[in-house]
């Protein structure tokens, strides 16, 4: 079947013949910086001196002088449910090409969709977390258009009814950028599924579709145009993956494009109250770029204005070129597309009881403070597994710091060593158990999570041959027990567990040590 | 003008009889499925029920009444040309198996529809079989899985014996809008067998077939039972699944079921309908043994309806309506006063906005759903140079006229600015539909009417005429916009062909009163005398 779906089709011109278009006009200051929350994604030099760093931002208040710009958000968050939104396929990321897909999520002839519980409760989360209005009752609508990555030639998604509406992120601006609390409005959250990729050959005379993205969940988040520069919307996109990543509903992964950011930019004279012509840019994989993308952009905007071009700025979709460090006309937007939405006729609609938001709403993390969750995102940019991390900070460490009314810079803990601890024991070399044990010594003491194993001596005892000899050597020193064992009272195994931990100062592996028991 | 035929009262019974009685009587109705030429008249038999009493008895085999079925098939297709693929090798390898199985004992060999020859319209998924729509599009598309009606069939024991022909995706009253070939009718072949589902009306009616699937989304059963002279079932709304069923109005669409009796159609319906998870709309209302209700002949009362409040839609019988038509509905109608039933006129002020609204909602949503027919991924696709190429040479050598006329009328109607003049205004227009359906409902148990406003007319008769073919559908096109179930059992014949025509009539009720209609229909069929609605096709040779 995946052979039928890689048929020749020759690449849609008007995707191949943009780049290169004019615009030389500009040349941004390039701003280099990352925002907190990027993980290890960004390629550019991280640290730059901060006095840079300000004379970045005082040259861009600079050249704004006049003018104010307005920036909205749309994020499409893709959901890390176990199957897609409307059919039982999973999905994973860099999979073989077509081998997660079936007659449902391939728009063939008579299939249905049935929506996943699992998206709904998701999106409840985010609208939850987001301090949205949840609808209780809600309905998919179909956007259509023509293209080969969307099988049905419909996404289905919400049109005017969303799941959640009239929300805000609250966040506070990094010191380095001048600090400061900002709120910024969310308009809605809606559900929707994700379409599949096209992949387009080298000579440019064919196309390939790859459909196991097709009917991935996806949330969107609209944002009100609260936004004003190109960090303000840096930070709220970082904070949206802090929260996706804390809910655990997406890994918020921007190169995988689990998290992508579309934004509109206009300018106006500072005073005027009606908006400027608003340009999308798309393309940005990181928040870095979405800074930088935006600054450019609005200077581009700005020097139009300044030059009494502004009839340049067309409503049109810009790709941000990161080599170039400049955005370039995709498409321009003739008129206002037509989806020509409808109701879904083949979906109920999705009726929400007080009681089910209220269950959702007790069994989500709570929300870190500030500073928990930027010792969580530098722990994520050493490599560790966001759900493990999130785990590791929101009880043990939560619990500790509460205990000892501290806060987490407080204490001795590192985010370096938490992401070594949690890959120490994700790799076997100590047990969760010893973890813990760890985890404390270097809230207390500070240290190395290295260190403290091998002053402890705490590694892992994973080689069944010294469990086996342990195992022998506990059932020789208790005879007594061994043969009320055999006679049947079989509960002992726990005793002689115990005994094998008890020698092994905690360190046997557990499941070997139960296998090995199994078997003697 | 009927044809002059003397019942011959076969007592026929589908329960109550001890068993004895029960196998003295089968020998005599298992004509049904005994070559053409013996093919008896009288009141409509179950050829389901001789089926599966002359295979438990070991009086027949199932490769026997294969072969019977084939064989009528086989002489009757040149002219009707009900089938666009016939199965038929298939079909005798899965009857021999059934055979090998009875004969090694195994006990759930004869599962309900064991041996019995199914037709399915094309628009529904079969696995391994070719499934077109009736369209140039998918032309040579197998699909990878059964419709969940298909499955429940075959589970149940029954034979798919071909794809039945219809107009593309449904859309059409004469089977005339087929990519593949017109069907005629086994009355007369001359005449549209009626449509969408022309195909499985007339293989029913002709016997190549016992019972057959078909969908109705405006009428598509309805009409073509009436213009063939067979039972046709449209469920509510939900009934049946979806699944497998290519989408033309999704929010219309139902799957329904076609027999040469109402029995037939009711043990058919109990085995198709039911929740089904791949059906988000698929309703979870329990489904009773629709036949358990059917009371066999000689066990009826002397007024077996009494009780029954039954209303005759007036806007039905008036203006535009064949005059045989309405004196054979109003004959049926008395009739069921005879029964026992009171007969009164009843209005739906509502009524004559239906068709309008109907076009309108049905377009829009077939707008949408024949967008996945692009040529990309399945079907056929004409290689071009760009993107909009492939789509529109696709998409226009691929589709048939009347379904682009559909899809352009229901674009504009879903357009920016139409929206609210077109799509939301004939959503209301359903919502006030319903409501008087309802308000018609709570004071009578069942509404008639005709199933169509004439008789079958000759092929080619309205195929340059699209608003004549649509003026056609204003006897049905209500009872889909409310979701109703309905049923369509011969009632009488007007002039026409070489013995007249079959006339339906169609009875409307509640949702989920599938059983009461055919309770209803059940005792119509059994008791009406001097009919006979066998065609005189399998008479002939």
């Amino acid at each position: 079947m995946a052979l039928t779906l890689l048929r020749g089709m020759r690449t849609p011109v008007s995707l191949r013949s943009n780049t290169g278009l004019f615009f030389n006009v500009l040349r941004p200051r390039l701003s280099h910086f990352t925002t907190r929350a990027e993980s290890a994604q960004a390629t550019e030099p991280k640290a730059v001196p901060k006095s840079i760093q300000l004379a970045t931002k005082e040259a861009a208040e600079q050249k704004t002088q006049g003018f104010e710009a307005i920036i909205g958000i749309e994020t499409h968050v893709q959901l890390s449910t176990v199957t897609k939104a409307f059919c039982s396929c999973p999905y994973d990321y860099g999979s073989q090409p077509n081998s997660t897909i079936c007659p449902t999520c391939m728009g063939h002839p008579g299939t249905l969709p049935v929506l996943n519980e699992k998206v709904v409760e998701c999106a409840v989360k985010l609208g939850l977390a987001l301090n949205c209005e949840i609808s209780m009752t809600s309905k998919f609508d179909r956007k259509q258009y023509f293209y080969p990555d969307l099988p049905k030639g419909y996404q289905i998604s919400q049109f005017d009814i969303p799941i959640a509406k009239k929300g805000y992120v609250d966040l506070d601006l990094p010191v380095e950028f001048g600090g400061g609390h900002r709120k910024f409005g969310i308009t809605r959250v809606h559900m929707e599924e994700d379409a599949g990729k096209l992949l387009h050959s080298e000579s440019g005379s064919y196309s390939q579709v790859d459909l196991n993205r097709a009917g991935v969940p996806l949330l969107e988040i609209v944002s009100e145009p609260d936004m004003r520069t190109g960090i303000e919307a840096a930070e709220y996109g970082a904070e949206l993956q802090r929260i996706v990543r804390y809910l655990g509903v997406s890994n918020g992964n921007m190169q995988e494009g689990s998290l992508r950011c579309d934004v509109n930019v206009s300018v106006r004279p500072v005073g005027q109250s009606e908006f400027g012509t608003k340009v999308e840019i798309k393309n940005m994989n990181s928040f870095s770029e979405i800074n930088r993308a935006i600054d450019y952009e609005i200077s581009r905007q700005i020097m139009l204005h300044k030059e009494g071009q502004a009839d340049q700025i067309v409503q049109e979709t810009r790709l941000w070129d990161e080599s170039s460090q400049k955005t370039f006309t995709m498409r321009k937007k003739e008129g206002l597309a037509d989806y020509r939405y409808f109701p879904e006729p083949d979906l109920p609609e999705v009726v929400l009881t007080t009681d089910y938001i209220d269950e959702i709403s007790k069994s989500m993390p709570e929300l870190p403070e500030a500073s928990v969750a930027h010792f969580f995102d530098s722990t994520l940019e050493h490599g560790a597994d966001a759900k493990l991390a999130c785990n590791w900070i929101m009880s043990d460490i939560a619990a500790y710091l509460k205990n000892e009314k501290l806060s987490i810079h407080e204490t001795k803990l590192t985010p370096l060593e938490l992401s070594e601890l949690i890959a120490s024991i994700k790799n076997g070399t100590i047990s969760g158990k010893i973890g813990k044990e760890i985890l404390f010594e270097l809230i207390a003491k500070g240290g190395t999570v290295k260190g403290v194993i091998e002053e402890k001596d705490l590694v892992q005892i994973a080689d069944p041959a010294a469990i086996e000899a342990m195992v022998d050597k506990v059932i020789a020193d208790n005879p007594k027990q061994l043969e009320q064992y055999r006679a049947g009272k079989t509960k002992l195994q726990g005793f002689f567990a115990g005994q094998v931990m008890k020698t092994s100062k905690g360190k046997a592996n557990p499941v070997l040590l139960n296998k090995s028991l199994e078997r003697s | 003008m009927p044809p002059p035929l003397q019942a011959h009262r076969l007592l026929i019974s589908h329960r109550r009889l001890p068993t004895p009685a029960r196998r003295r009587l089968t020998a005599v109705s298992s004509l049904q499925s005994a070559p053409a030429t013996t093919l008896a008249p009288g009141p409509a038999t179950s050829s389901i029920l001789s089926i599966r009493e002359s295979l438990l008895s070991g009086e027949r085999t199932a490769a026997n009444i294969t072969s019977d079925y084939l064989s009528r098939l086989r002489r009757t297709e040149p002219s009707l040309r009900s089938f666009i693929h016939v199965a038929d090798a298939a079909a005798e390898r899965e009857a021999e198996e059934l055979d090998r199985r009875i004969a090694s004992g195994e006990k759930d060999a004869v599962g309900p529809l064991a041996g019995v020859l199914v037709g399915v319209k094309d628009n529904l998924c079969t696995k391994n079989m070719p499934s077109t729509g009736g369209s140039r599009i998918l032309d040579g598309y197998r699909p990878a899985y059964d419709a969940t009606a298909v499955r429940r069939l075959r589970e149940a024991g029954a034979i798919v014996v071909g794809k039945t022909n219809l107009d593309e995706f449904g859309m059409g009253s004469t089977t005339e809008g087929s990519a593949f070939q017109v069907t005629t009718n086994p009355w007369d072949d001359s005449r549209v067998p009626g449509g969408s589902s022309g195909g499985s009306a007339s293989a029913v009616s002709a016997r190549q077939c016992v019972v057959s699937l078909g969908s109705d989304t405006g009428g598509s059963v309805r009409q073509p039972a009436s213009f063939c002279g067979v039972v046709g079932l449209k469920p509510t709304y939900g009934r049946v699944s979806r699944f497998g069923l290519m989408a033309y109005a999704s929010s219309l669409d139902v799957v329904g079921c076609f027999g040469s009796s109402v029995f037939d159609t009711a043990t058919i319906l109990s085995v198709v309908a039911g929740h089904d998870k791949m059906d988000s709309t698929s309703s979870s209302q329990d489904v009773p043994d629709y036949t358990s209700e059917l009371v066999s002949l000689d066990l009826l009362e002397s007024k077996p309806l009494n009780g029954l409040r039954i209303g005759i839609i007036q806007e039905t019988l008036g203006e535009g309506v064949d005059t045989g038509v309405v004196s054979s509905i109003k004959g049926a109608a008395s009739y069921l006063e005879q029964l026992g039933s009171v007969v009164d006129e009843v209005s739906l002020p509502s009524f004559s906005l239906g068709l309008p609204a109907y076009y309108i909602l049905a377009s829009s949503e077939a707008s949408s759903n024949l967008s996945r027919y692009d040529g990309i991924r399945y079907g056929r696709q004409v290689s071009a140079n760009d993107l909009n190429e492939i789509y529109g040479e696709s998409r226009a050598n691929g589709l048939g006229h009347e379904v682009k006329m559909r899809i352009l009328m229901g674009t504009y109607a879903l357009s920016a600015g139409y929206y609210d003049a077109y799509y939301k205004r004939a959503q209301q227009v359903r919502t006030l539909v319903k409501e008087s359906f309802k308000d018609a409902l709570e004071k009578y148990d069942i509404l008639i009417s005709p199933a169509a406003p004439s008789a079958a007319y000759k092929i080619g008769e309205k195929i340059n005429d699209p608003l004549a073919m649509y003026a056609g559908d204003i006897m049905t096109v209500n009872v889909n916009l409310a979701g109703l179930p309905a049923l369509v059992v011969p009632c009488g014949f007007v002039e026409g062909g070489p013995v007249g025509l079959p006339v339906g009539l169609q009875m409307i009720g509640s949702p989920f009163s599938e059983g009461s209609l055919l309770r209803v229909g059940h005792i119509f069929e059994q008791t009406l005398q001097n009919f006979s609605f066998v065609p005189p096709l399998l008479a002939e040779r």
